[in-house]
């Protein structure tokens, strides 16, 4: 090939790629005019690397990577945007096959309520530590990502401390499946499709869902490096209409063959396609031959899945905080604040009828019933975006919100 | 302390490559170099010796558990990475084009593990040159007997000499503008369906 490439753009094979891939594979992109290549990378640590030296311009990403580059936190920290971001939800938590039957055993009740899981988890830790046996160990994907934010945030509200009562180690999703057949990790939590491989292996079962600890909350979002988004506004304006243009065609059901088919091709994620199908229809094979439709798994378009909330940056920050990633200090609220780009969306976007949401931020965990909002062009319904303890994150009351979550449980044995 | 006596851990998937990289920096006089392949296991061997340096090939899917560790752990020193030092730009790229990366103990000096680096970019660079090599030398042997079974069949069927076979499949090569291997490789598989 001699064609230049307008955008380089990398990706890790996971579920949550689709709307890039799809933008690329469905031609959204040549439509705008852009030649975009796409380089599958094997772990963050390589996204961070090339784009730090500029061998990627924009990548797939997980939500909080930008704000911990911004910070500073990483061995290398490039400097990072997020305008857009690629869905919500997306993730689970799969435990090992002998623990969901304990669990079921201390009352989950082949429930996936994040609440009653937690505290059936919660005695299991606490039976655990009496009989004198090593704490449960559990995978995440990368330090800085929603699952383990999510997990770290479940588990504390379920009276768990994710750092003395359990142990959370960070294993390459595709090696977790494996991890937890052979008992090196009692559970885990990941994105599609490797609960679903999980379960499909006989390894393990789906205990509960992102969707079901935080409804509607951020997972990845397009990571762009700060100095090629700022000398190629109108290439980034493109990028963003048709990655706006493949979410709304991941989102119709009637595409979900399609989608997974393209997704599941040897140059993208390689992998069986009737693997990726529950994540994308939302009907989770929760343990072999039983099936729970979840509400919202994993939304591309709707409920402005494509928007990058400040709020969602700020509570990432508040969570970096709270687990002594970085020190609370207002330039720093404001680095994590500004990581996220609604601005640039708007830009963007404001050409094509997409519903443009008003404000930067909103209370996260407010909406118990979906609501319509204010926006500029059409109507936009969001929520329901509930934590499951009911818990509310208001970004202006951040100072008091990371004082409160200080306060760690205690588990007796 | 001098810089043969810096502790390197050297952690490659890929036996021939870590063999390469280890050679090289024995030969620069470096005589604490560790080199593992499994990455399961990596945060004992780090507390045993300590590694000022950790060298891994840049496409290990492992490092983002490597870089957790750097976060966790209190017994390792807070390593950096090799390039976050930006002064010497072409020296960043170079290491990520030739797909290593490195990890320092902060607050060595910059001149003492750079040539640490260097050596390993260039022996991954060799490494690569000589697997590219490899595979050519392995096509090319692959497509020698694809034509010698092509030239076969033609003689077979056609009751030509094998100069005759040979001019044809050249001659069919130059009228499509296609190698006279992928001509060969047609009508291998042609005759192997026919047969079939």
């Amino acid at each position: 090939m001699t064609e230049e490439a307008d955008i380089r753009v990398g990706f890790v094979p996971l579920l949550d790629a689709a709307v890039l891939i799809s933008a690329v594979a469905k031609g959204f992109t040549l439509e705008e005019g852009l030649l975009v290549q796409l380089n599958r990378e094997p772990s963050w640590a390589g996204v961070r690397d090339r784009l730090a030296v500029g061998q990627l311009d924009a990548a797939h990403m997980l939500a909080p990577m930008p704000i911990a580059a911004n910070l500073g936190l990483f061995p290398l920290s490039p400097s990072l945007i997020a305008p857009f971001a690629m869905g919500l939800g997306g993730n689970a938590v799969t435990v090992s096959t002998a623990l969901a039957r304990q669990l079921e055993d201390l009352g989950a009740e082949g429930t996936l309520d994040a609440g009653i899981v937690g505290s059936a988890l919660k005695s299991a830790v606490a039976l655990r530590r009496g009989q004198g046996l090593p704490p449960l160990r559990f995978g995440v994907v990368y330090s800085f990502s929603g699952h383990n934010f999510e997990l770290r945030f479940w588990l504390a509200a379920c009276g768990i401390d994710p750092d003395r009562d359990v142990e959370i180690v960070v294993l390459p999703p595709p090696q977790m499946p494996a991890a937890l057949a052979e008992g090196r990790i009692d559970g885990f939590c990941a994105g599609e499709p490797w609960n679903t491989a999980a379960v499909r292996l006989g390894a393990g079962q789906i205990a509960t869902v992102k969707a079901k600890i935080w409804r509607s909350s951020p997972e990845k979002v397009l990571g762009v490096a700060r100095p090629w988004a700022e000398a190629n506004p109108a290439a980034l304006d493109a990028f963003l209409r048709a990655l706006y243009r493949a979410a709304l065609w991941c989102a119709e059901p009637a595409n979900h063959q399609e989608l997974a088919r393209i997704l599941g091709a040897p140059r993208f994620l390689d992998l069986d396609p009737s693997l990726l199908l529950p994540g994308l229809t939302g009907a989770m094979e929760v343990a072999p031959g039983r099936v729970i439709g979840v509400d919202d798994f994993f939304l591309t378009a709707a409920k402005a899945a494509t928007f990058p909330w400040q709020s969602h940056a700020l509570w990432f920050y508040s969570q970096m905080v709270r687990w002594g990633f970085c020190a609370h200090a207002p330039r720093n609220a404001l680095i994590a604040r500004d990581s996220y780009r609604p601005d640039l969306y708007r830009r963007a976007l404001k050409g094509l009828g997409a519903p443009l949401p008003g404000a930067n931020l909103k209370v996260e965990g407010a909406l118990l019933t979906p609501t319509v909002v204010g926006a500029a062009n059409k109507s936009l319904v969001l929520g329901p975006d509930g934590f499951f303890d009911g818990h509310i994150f208001d970004p202006d009351q951040i100072d008091a919100y990371i004082r409160a979550q200080m306060d760690l449980p205690v588990i007796k044995s | 302390m001098r810089d043969a006596d810096l502790s390197i851990l050297v952690i490659d998937e890929d036996a021939i490559r870590a063999q390469i990289i280890e050679e090289g920096l024995r030969a620069a006089g470096h005589t604490r170099v560790t080199v593992v392949r499994e990455i399961q296991g990596v945060a004992r061997i780090v507390e045993r010796v300590s590694p000022d340096v950790i060298v891994i090939d840049l496409e290990n899917p492992n490092r983002d558990m490597l870089e957790s560790m750097f976060l966790l752990s209190r017994s390792v020193q807070r390593p950096i990475a090799m390039f976050v030092d930006r002064s010497d730009k072409a020296a960043i790229e170079a290491a990520i084009e030739a797909g290593v990366s490195a990890y320092v103990v902060d607050g060595l000096k910059q001149e003492r593990v750079k040539p640490i680096l260097d050596m390993a970019v260039s022996r991954f660079n060799a490494y690569s040159r000589m697997a590219r090599e490899l595979e050519e030398a392995r096509s090319e042997l692959e497509n020698r007997k694809t034509v010698d079974r092509a030239k076969a069949i033609l003689m077979k069927s056609r009751g030509l000499s094998e100069e005759a076979a040979y001019k044809l499949l050249r001659t069919t090569a130059m009228n499509q503008n296609r190698k006279i291997a992928d001509i060969a490789q047609s009508l291998v598989m042609a005759a192997g369906l026919l047969e079939g």
